[in-house]
């Protein structure tokens, strides 16, 4: 058996991945992506404990994670679609109207 | 059968509501209906209720019926709870009868107003008022109703608005009432502090047992009195009552001589413990009600204005009221405060008549040998005044007779001798006023005369019972000479009002008394009669030889100047000074310096909000690993 | 064995991952992410979560991901990459970073927990997977289909053309 905590470091630095790539990327799509990457994460610490503390819990709480990725995907990217609508633009640079 | 007494506000209310939201689109016919009809159902439960009050043993009053908690904070609890006893049985059968009678009158005295469906909305809005003021069982409800009848009696004296003089007699009202409010209010939390709770059984069980000092029975029974003087037109808040009269005439009937300015008198017999156990209270109460009644007598006498008369009239009997509770025979004071609902409601409506029939006018050097005219309200007018100025066999003289005797028991004899004064110029200035409207030469001016016509059947048959009433309502409570037991109003209130020392006087003296109050009703009204009918030249003499005093009571004292001058304006002086200095400067300042400076801070606040999403989530992620560390070191 | 797949998935998948970051090209970069996501999907197998790894690559890695891409192809991508105006971005997100994860790796050291001894055969077979969730988890995998309803009006009401007048 492969021990625990080899999947909880992988999370750990899927996590931070998603998360430097997020802050380092400069258009809306690869940023999503980055989100998405964030949510993976999660999901193989879930899976991760679920099988440590031997309950089903956790695998359940991740396939509602994936149903509800997949609702915000589509609305996601449909706000995307509009703002390059708009801006004919997704570069995150360009949005930037709450500017104070 | 009694338990449905809490429903007798509830139809007026029902009423009001039904005629505030649909009245301007009802006919006329409809909503006199439905606004007469809901007094009268109320009429008929509180007659069903006081005679099912009549099997009940007197140990059981007050019953009480606790609709819902209203108010619960920490200690402190109101309950919107109906209460009814032989007090509230009396009060809330004058005010549904007599709402009654002047609610039918109105109809044909308000048909061509404009704001019928108002007028009707705000009169069965005041029923409704006066009869939670009457019936709640705690103080809070109590007050309640106080501040609705003084919100009706408001919108009611300013009822006609484009009327400058009404609209700022109704300001005028309004605001006295207030003084005398805070008064009532400082009253009620010193009970609130004191006693704990605001339901009569435990004010009455505290006072009784003694829970409270006797210097603070003292004070708050003064506070109260405030706010009775200011509702009731007392010295020194009565200012706002002879104004009131620029409301409709039904209204004045109605609210400003049968029943709301009744309501401090109710107030005082309902805490009557008070005035019980503090017999400086007591004396305070009885000394204003005889200072008021002979004060306001001798403003009557020379007013020209028949509604002003009447005004200053109840100013005074309200007096002699406050002089029977002042001086603990409390069911004489209610006796009275229910014999002149009637007559003086009477005399209110008969003048209303006497308007209808002169298009209006009102000044009595304008009027002199009606009699003719105003077959009907001739003879109702003279009942009531027959009535109110205490000659024997109708209801004014058992109530005051009551009243005197009562105060000449307690020893209270400067009460009494202004008691029997107030009566001999009631009765003048009662008579002065049948003499110069209904007898003498005619001085209509003639464009009037063209029009003058007896009011319609709606208007002189509620007359004509309130004529009937004013005659017999007084058998109920006859003077104890007649017999031990034949006072029964009294023995009714009884097991309610608490008794201070009993004095009893002896047969004698107690028909030296009625018999001084007879002739003193009698003299008056020949002194009119001698005035008024025989020789017209006498007053004019008077006036002449001393123009001094007439001026002053003309100008009724120039109390109302001397008020302008002590309150009002500095009132308004300072309140300007206030505005320029303080106000602009102080209060302006602060506020837009506050402004200005959170714009300040926020302009240079504004330079981290960059608008790119980037920065937000380097800010966000930044806060998140600083937690994150916080949490593990 | 197992170690051996484990160490080969999650290389895949952290190498697909930085290669999704560093691409200059969006489709490539859905691409990598794609490969990600089925190597993720690989470790719930290795977990005893078959049926999870299975929703893992229909829906992320198939359903998403082809949303993502259909999204790229209707975007001129050309024209959207101008070059980046705040270059210093970079340094402290890479520092931020690193803390992040240090703190992370830390704080799971201190809360591992030793796996139970002798999991049952069935464990997240989609027969048992199935089971609770139609049982005990059933309003909630009802009212997912509701917020699915929702997402996908939302998304249509929101990319709409709205009719010139």
């Amino acid at each position: 058996m492969i021990p625990i905590y080899y999947f909880l470091i992988l999370s750990a630095v899927l996590f931070v991945m998603g998360t430097v790539g997020f802050l380092i990327k400069k258009d809306l799509i690869t940023q999503f992506m980055c989100v998405e990457v964030m949510l993976n994460a999660a999901n193989v610490a879930f899976i991760a404990f679920a099988r440590s503390a031997s309950s089903l819990n956790g695998q359940i709480i991740v396939f509602f994670i994936i149903t509800v990725a997949a609702a915000e995907a589509a609305v996601g990217l449909a706000i995307i679609l509009l703002v390059y609508r708009q801006k004919k633009s997704i570069k995150t640079e360009d949005s930037s109207l709450m500017k104070g | 059968m009694i338990d449905i007494f809490w429903l007798i506000p509830l139809v007026p209310a029902l009423s009001t509501l039904i005629l505030a939201v649909f009245g301007e689109k009802l006919p006329k016919k409809y909503i006199s209906f439905q606004a007469c009809g809901a007094v009268f159902i109320s009429f008929l439960i509180s007659l069903y209720s006081f005679l099912g009050l009549l099997k009940v043993s007197p140990e059981e009053y007050p019953i009480v019926k606790n609709l819902f908690t209203w108010i619960h904070s920490g200690n402190f609890q109101a309950n919107l709870s109906f209460q009814f006893d032989p007090l509230t049985a009396v009060m809330a059968l004058v005010v549904t009868a007599v709402g009654f009678l002047i609610h039918v009158y109105s109809i044909g005295y308000m048909a061509e107003d404009r704001s019928y469906s108002r007028f009707f909305t705000l009169m069965n809005l005041f029923t409704f008022s006066m009869l939670v003021l009457v019936m709640a069982s705690n103080l809070v409800l109590m007050f309640v109703g106080w501040e609705g009848v003084g919100f009706c009696s408001y919108m009611l004296i300013g009822f006609w608005f484009e009327k400058h003089s009404a609209a700022n007699a109704g300001k005028k009202a309004f605001i006295v009432n207030r003084i005398g409010d805070a008064g009532f209010l400082i009253g009620m939390l010193f009970i609130l502090v004191y006693v704990g709770s605001t339901e009569f059984s435990n004010i009455n069980n505290a006072v009784a047992g003694g829970s409270l000092s006797h210097g603070l029975v003292t004070l708050i029974a003064i506070l109260l009195f405030v706010g009775a003087t200011g509702k009731s037109a007392q010295i020194p808040l009565y200012v706002w009552l002879p104004d009131a009269m620029e409301g409709p005439t039904p209204v004045s009937a109605l609210i400003h001589a049968a029943t709301m300015v009744t309501a401090g008198v109710y107030m005082v017999a309902r805490m009557n413990i008070f005035y019980t156990t503090s017999e400086t209270a007591g004396s305070v109460v009885a000394i204003i009600g005889a200072v008021t009644a002979v004060y306001a007598g001798t403003m009557a006498l020379t007013q020209n204005d028949i509604k002003r008369v009447l005004a200053y009239s109840t100013i005074s009997q309200i007096g002699y009221m406050f002089i029977g509770c002042g001086v603990g025979a409390y069911a004489a004071g209610i006796f009275h405060l229910y014999t002149h609902a009637f007559f003086k409601s009477l005399l209110f409506l008969a003048a209303g008549s006497v308007m209808h029939a002169l298009s209006g006018e009102l000044d009595m050097r304008k009027m002199g040998g009606l009699k003719k005219y105003l077959p009907y309200t001739y003879p109702t007018f003279l009942i009531g005044a027959i009535a109110i100025a205490g000659v024997p066999f109708l209801s004014g003289f058992f109530s005051k007779d009551a009243i005197l005797t009562s105060a000449f028991a307690q020893g209270q004899y400067f009460v009494w001798i202004l008691g029997i004064l107030g009566a001999v110029l009631t009765s003048f200035y009662m008579f002065r006023l049948i003499f110069l409207t209904f007898h003498g030469k005619e001085r209509i001016e003639p464009e009037v005369k063209k029009h003058i016509h007896e009011s319609p059947p709606v208007m002189t048959v509620p007359l004509a019972v309130l004529a009937f009433f004013s005659v017999i309502a007084g058998y109920i409570g006859l003077p104890v000479v007649l017999g031990k037991n034949v006072n029964w109003f009294d023995r009714f209130l009884a097991p309610i009002m608490h008794k201070g020392h009993e004095a009893h006087l002896t047969i004698g003296t107690e028909w030296l008394l009625i018999l001084i109050s007879v002739i003193v009703a009698l003299t008056g009204i020949f002194i009119a009669y001698f005035f008024y009918l025989k020789k017209p030249s006498v007053p004019h003499t008077l006036v002449r030889r001393f123009p001094f005093l007439y001026r002053l009571l003309y100008n009724k004292y120039y109390i109302d100047e001397a008020y302008d001058y002590l309150f009002v304006r500095p009132t308004l002086k300072g309140s300007e000074f206030v505005y320029d200095k303080f106000d602009i400067n102080i209060i302006d300042g602060a506020v837009n310096g506050a402004a200005s400076g959170t714009g300040f801070f926020g302009k240079v606040l504004s330079f981290l909000q960059t608008g790119f999403i980037k920065d937000y989530a380097l800010v966000f992620l930044l806060g998140a690993v600083i937690l994150l560390g916080l949490l593990i070191f | 064995m197992a170690v051996f797949l484990f160490i080969l998935l999650s290389l895949t998948c952290i190498g697909s991952i930085l290669g999704m970051i560093l691409s200059k090209n969006q489709a490539h970069s859905a691409l990598y992410l794609i490969l990600a996501f089925v190597c993720t999907g690989g470790l719930f197998g290795l977990m005893s979560a078959p049926f999870i790894a299975a929703v893992q690559i229909i829906i992320y890695a198939g359903a998403i991901m082809v949303l993502f891409i259909f999204v790229i192809m209707m975007i001129d991508i050309r024209k959207g990459l101008s070059p980046e105006r705040k270059k210093w971005i970079l340094y402290p997100s890479l520092g931020i970073g690193l803390v992040l994860i240090i703190e992370l790796i830390f704080i799971l050291s201190n809360t591992l927990v030793p796996s139970k001894a002798g999991t049952i055969e069935s464990f997240g077979s989609p027969k048992t997977l199935g089971k609770v969730l139609f049982t005990k988890y059933l309003y909630p995998f009802e009212i997912t289909s509701v917020l699915i309803i929702a997402a996908l009006v939302g998304a249509i009401v929101l990319v709409k053309k709205k009719e010139e007048k």
